[in-house]
């Protein structure tokens, strides 16, 4: 545990399921994270395992009446996101956290030049209000040029369709770091775009977070990214995290069965090519087992694991896992 | 939108009733218990919007409503060339219960026997304009960008540039004005807008991999046009279809108002609103009725057709 | 530039279409089965004077020819003479259309603006009574014919409720101002006299709500679920969490792309608003183009067919260039892309 820092953002237990048909589909079952001031948190895990949902729901921009949550909170500086009403809400949303979305060409509206659509974010920024048009207009152009977009005087007038899919990743960036947010929530970036670019994006994002001193939550399904990119890193298996710990300590010792597949399934340069992988996929989640979700595709599951759900609990060193049959090592 | 507390509250309490009833393993059954659940799906998307239910119902009346018109009427000889002065402009009373006409003619009977000529046109216009126009769009859309494609679309191009009612009302006026030909100058404005939907998705999916790679294979110019591009085009044809017959209702109703659908003493009910228009306001029954008739038919048709889209729809996340 | 070539193609495509549709129409007119001169000069005519009436218009000459004589007579505005109205029908469509053209330019205005309010408010109070409500009197309007509309109107507002007046264009008493543009709500206004321009506007208002009333419910209903489906766009909860407030997403945000595919549709309901027009302005008695182009089919008036036809179907094709021009306004996807 890093006591020297409070922390900004504590999701506790969250439950939330998605309406369906013949019923609700319990997409996240007991999510735990926590951010703290500064951090760089990663949060990884496989295709519909409920990243990107866990963080919207930070925010409360899940589809409105398609959702319920049965329980938990998420405390945005000692104050549940939950309960705030649209008010609170709005200066959370305009003032403290700023997110990145997966798909850029998705999270630019198509009908409006990137200078509408920035412009609109400043005017409701903290720091943009009671400005002028020409300041707010500076702000927009300082955001594009600080993601190394040249020339931001042209893409100012520019539709998204104008744009390859690296650049509109960077005006997302843009819009997201134009004005000074104490956290950040990148959900895949990149993952749309090839790799060199994903580098580029990857390493613009990591340079900007730390030169305004943000905490950021980094989702990824690569490990690599992650072990580059972030402070600690929270492994999600079928909307649990399963396994959470500092980056270096992670990769040092893995104690949850899913993650020892996860990091064996990296391929390596040394040869041997990939190793084992994972049987099986994700649980139905309309469905789910009723112990620990990881259990059907589990080497070590026992009959305690198909009847009981395991708790996360701390090991040492920070390394909290939910398991019931850690290997001594 | 921010969504009240409350209202959160109430769907938080919906959903932990329905959970706490609900099995915890989905059952896997043989083909048969499969093929019922597909059927037990398609309903459940058909039926979650209740105004389908109710099209449906409202259609599966009146079609059983056309077929037993002699045997549920109460004054089946009331459809024809019937007087009965003495029982003229009756107001709705128990002895008739939607009024009677200038003729003395019951109102229900006669709107009940409406509905004959109503879905017969629907149908057949259907019948004949939705295989010649998906054949057509099949044919523009396989040969697309060659002059069999140039020559379909732009012919369908002109038919859709005239206001449907106008050219359908030209063609009906030059002819003899009975059903047939009304039927007729429906069919022809008609079978463009199959055409145009059924090109939209065989351009659109004359390219996609599975086409290519039957193409490869070597498969027959019929068994791509007819197994592979068909089948996509199914779903969009269906579900238009089922909206077109109200629409047809209501093109044949208005030719009919015109005079130029069935002819007297044969009732329909746009004649019927046309005839009953000149007694009002003091005779309005013989108007209101057909005219509500007309919106209610309609209407069925209209909900049950969404409902048919509804069940159709792929890749709605909401209903899986 | 990409868009100056589509708006070409576009221009090109709709000479094609009016050529296509003068054939068609000059081939509904000559199959019509009875004799042309005698249906022309009435049953008493004389066999000379029929005879001269068939060599004066053609009918001997083989069928292109005729085409052509006729096409080049509608080019130069001569529609031949109306049986009817023994007048030419060039100036029936000069004395009627511009009563058409008000209606439906009303029409017009009721539909988008109703439509685009109904649509926004059922969008934004989806799934609740709001949004029931506009859809059950969006599928009783669309399941109206336009005779049962104008029909129920009138009954409603000629003899039970009776606050505005429905039949004819002005009061009985009231003289019609100098034609300028034929608009007599315009014409009033030049000529400065309120009265009549509040009197005539009055009389259009029934009639329009009667003639936008199926397209405008239609309309409503799409752009309510594009609204929907919109509102579950990443870029729209881009800008939810950025703190941008609700109101202005849904009336910008969300509306804009939204309109694309509702102002497609509007071009063509605004369009067969003139088809429909044929019921409306023969019940509530209003002295337009389609009211005559009805009577002349009635009256197998070949000649005012033609012409009604072919000006109808003018009409739809420019409008349907404005609205491919105000869709290109609205999605740069168009606009910088060229055609899709």
């Amino acid at each position: 545990m890093s006591n020297e820092k409070t922390p900004i953002l504590e999701i506790k237990n969250l439950k939330l399921w998605f309406k369906v048909y013949k019923g609700y589909s319990k997409v996240l079952d007991g999510v735990n994270i926590t951010v703290h001031q500064g951090e760089k948190v990663g949060i990884v895990g496989e295709a519909g395992c409920g990243k990107t949902t866990t963080v919207k729901s930070i925010l409360g921009i899940l589809p409105e009446g398609q959702y319920v949550i049965p329980e938990g909170e998420i405390l945005y500086k000692g104050e549940d996101t939950l309960k705030m009403n649209s008010r609170q809400l709005g200066k959370v949303r305009s003032g403290e956290i700023s997110m990145i979305y997966q798909e850029p060409s998705a999270a630019l509206n198509p009908v409006f030049t990137i200078g509408q659509q920035m412009m609109e974010v400043a005017k409701n920024s903290d720091q943009g209000k009671g400005k002028t048009k020409a300041e707010r207009r500076e702000m927009v152009l300082n955001a594009i040029r600080d993601v190394f977009i040249p020339d931001p005087e042209r893409i100012f007038d520019y539709y998204p369709v104008q744009l390859s899919g690296g650049m509109k990743q960077r005006i997302c960036i843009a819009m997201a770091i134009m004005t000074q947010r104490d956290l950040m929530i990148a959900d895949e970036p990149g993952t749309a775009l090839d790799v060199t670019i994903q580098d580029q994006v990857h390493k613009t994002l990591d340079r900007l977070v730390e030169e305004r001193d943000m905490a950021l939550i980094m989702i990824t399904h690569s490990l690599g990214v992650a072990r580059e990119l972030t402070d600690s890193i929270n492994v999600m298996y079928a909307g649990t995290v399963v396994e959470a710990a500092p980056t270096a300590e992670l990769f040092r010792k893995q104690l949850h069965p899913y993650t020892i597949g996860l990091m064996e399934a990296v391929p390596r340069l040394a040869g041997g090519g990939i190793q084992a992988g994972i049987y099986g996929s994700i649980p139905d989640y309309l469905y789910p087992p009723k112990g620990c979700r990881f259990a059907p595709r589990c080497p070590r599951a026992t009959e305690q694991c198909l009847e009981n759900k395991p708790e996360l609990v701390d090991v040492g060193n920070g390394h909290k896992v939910a398991c019931f049959n850690i290997e001594e090592v | 939108m921010a969504v009240s507390a409350r209202k959160r509250e109430k769907e938080l309490k919906k959903a932990l009733a329905y959970e706490a009833h609900r099995p915890e393993e989905r059952s896997i059954g043989s083909f048969k218990e499969m093929r019922k659940e597909n059927l037990k799906r398609a309903w459940y998307r058909f039926s979650h919007n209740k105004l389908s239910v109710i099209g449906l119902i409202i259609v599966v009346i009146v079609v059983l409503a056309a077929i037993f018109a002699g045997k549920i009427t109460p004054y089946p000889e009331h459809a024809g060339a019937f007087t009965d002065f003495a029982n003229s402009t009756k107001a709705p009373c128990g002895q008739y219960l939607l009024g009677t006409d200038n003729m003395g003619r019951d109102i229900l009977t006669r709107i009940v026997f409406s509905f004959r000529g109503a879905l017969k046109m629907a149908i057949l216009v259907l019948v004949i304009s939705v295989p010649v126009g998906t054949f057509l769009g099949l044919l523009a859309g396989f040969m697309n960008r060659t002059w069999v494609d140039t020559v379909i679309m732009r012919i369908s191009d002109i038919f859709l540039s005239v206001p449907a009612l106008l050219l359908a009302l030209a063609v009906a006026s030059i002819l003899k004005p009975n059903l047939t030909n009304s039927m007729l100058a429906i069919t022809i404005m008609w079978w463009p807008w199959y055409t145009r939907i059924v090109y939209g998705v065989a351009t659109s999916c004359k390219n996609e991999y599975y086409v290519v790679s039957a193409q490869l294979l070597g498969a027959s110019k019929a068994h791509i046009i007819f197994k592979e591009i068909l089948p996509n085009c199914l779903s969009p044809i269906l579900t238009k279809m089922s909206l077109d017959v109200g629409w047809v209702i209501l093109m044949g109703a208005t030719l009919s108002y015109v005079g130029m659908g069935e002819q007297p003493p044969i009732p329909s009910l746009g004649q019927m609103v046309s005839d009953g228009a000149r007694y009002m306001p003091d005779q309005w029954w013989m108007t209101i009725f057909p005219c509500l008739a007309i919106i209610i038919i309609i209407m069925g048709f209209n909900f049950m057709g969404d409902g048919i889209g509804d069940m159709l729809s792929k890749g709605d996340s909401k209903y899986e | 530039m990409n868009f100056k070539k589509y708006l070409l193609k576009r221009l090109l495509l709709a000479v094609v279409v009016m050529i296509g549709l003068s054939i068609v129409i000059f081939v509904i007119s000559r199959i019509m089965p009875g004799d042309v001169a005698t249906m022309a000069l009435g049953s008493t005519a004389t066999e000379e004077a029929k005879e001269n009436y068939r060599i004066a218009n053609h009918l001997y000459d083989p069928m292109l020819l005729q085409y052509f004589y006729w096409i080049g007579g509608v080019l130069r505005g001569d529609f031949g003479t109306s049986t009817s109205t023994d007048r030419p029908v060039a100036m029936d469509v000069a004395e009627f259309l511009p009563a058409t053209l008000e209606l439906v330019v009303m029409a017009a205005i009721i539909l988008v603006i109703l439509s685009i309010v109904l649509g926004v408010l059922a969008a934004k109070y989806r799934n609740t009574i709001v949004d029931a409500i506009v859809r059950v009197l969006s599928y009783i309007g669309v399941a109206m014919p336009s005779f049962v509309i104008a029909t129920l109107l009138l009954l409603f507002f000629g003899h039970v409720w009776k606050i505005i007046p429905v039949l004819g264009r002005l009061s009985y008493g009231l003289t019609a101002p100098a034609t300028v543009t034929g608009f007599y709500t315009i014409d009033a206004l030049i000529a400065g006299d309120i009265k009549v321009f509040f009197n005539a506007f009055l009389h259009l208002l029934v009639p329009a709500f009667a003639l936008a009333l199926g397209g405008l419910c239609q309309e409503a209903r799409i752009i309510r679920n594009s609204m929907v489906e919109n509102g579950s766009k990443d870029y729209l909860s881009a800008m939810r969490g950025y703190g941008v407030p609700e109101g202005k997403i849904l009336r910008k945000y969300q509306l804009k792309p939204s309109l694309i595919p509702a102002v497609s549709c509007m071009g063509m309901d605004i369009a067969s608003l003139m088809g429909n027009a044929f019921l409306v302005e023969t019940i509530f008695n209003w002295p337009g183009i389609s009211r005559y182009g009805l009577s002349s089919m009635l009256g197998k008036d070949l000649n005012a067919i033609a012409a009604v036809l072919l000006i109808f179907g003018l009409i739809f094709v420019i409008v349907n260039i404005i609205v491919d021009l105000i869709v290109a306004g609205l999605d740069p996807r168009i606009r910088l892309g060229g055609a899709k």
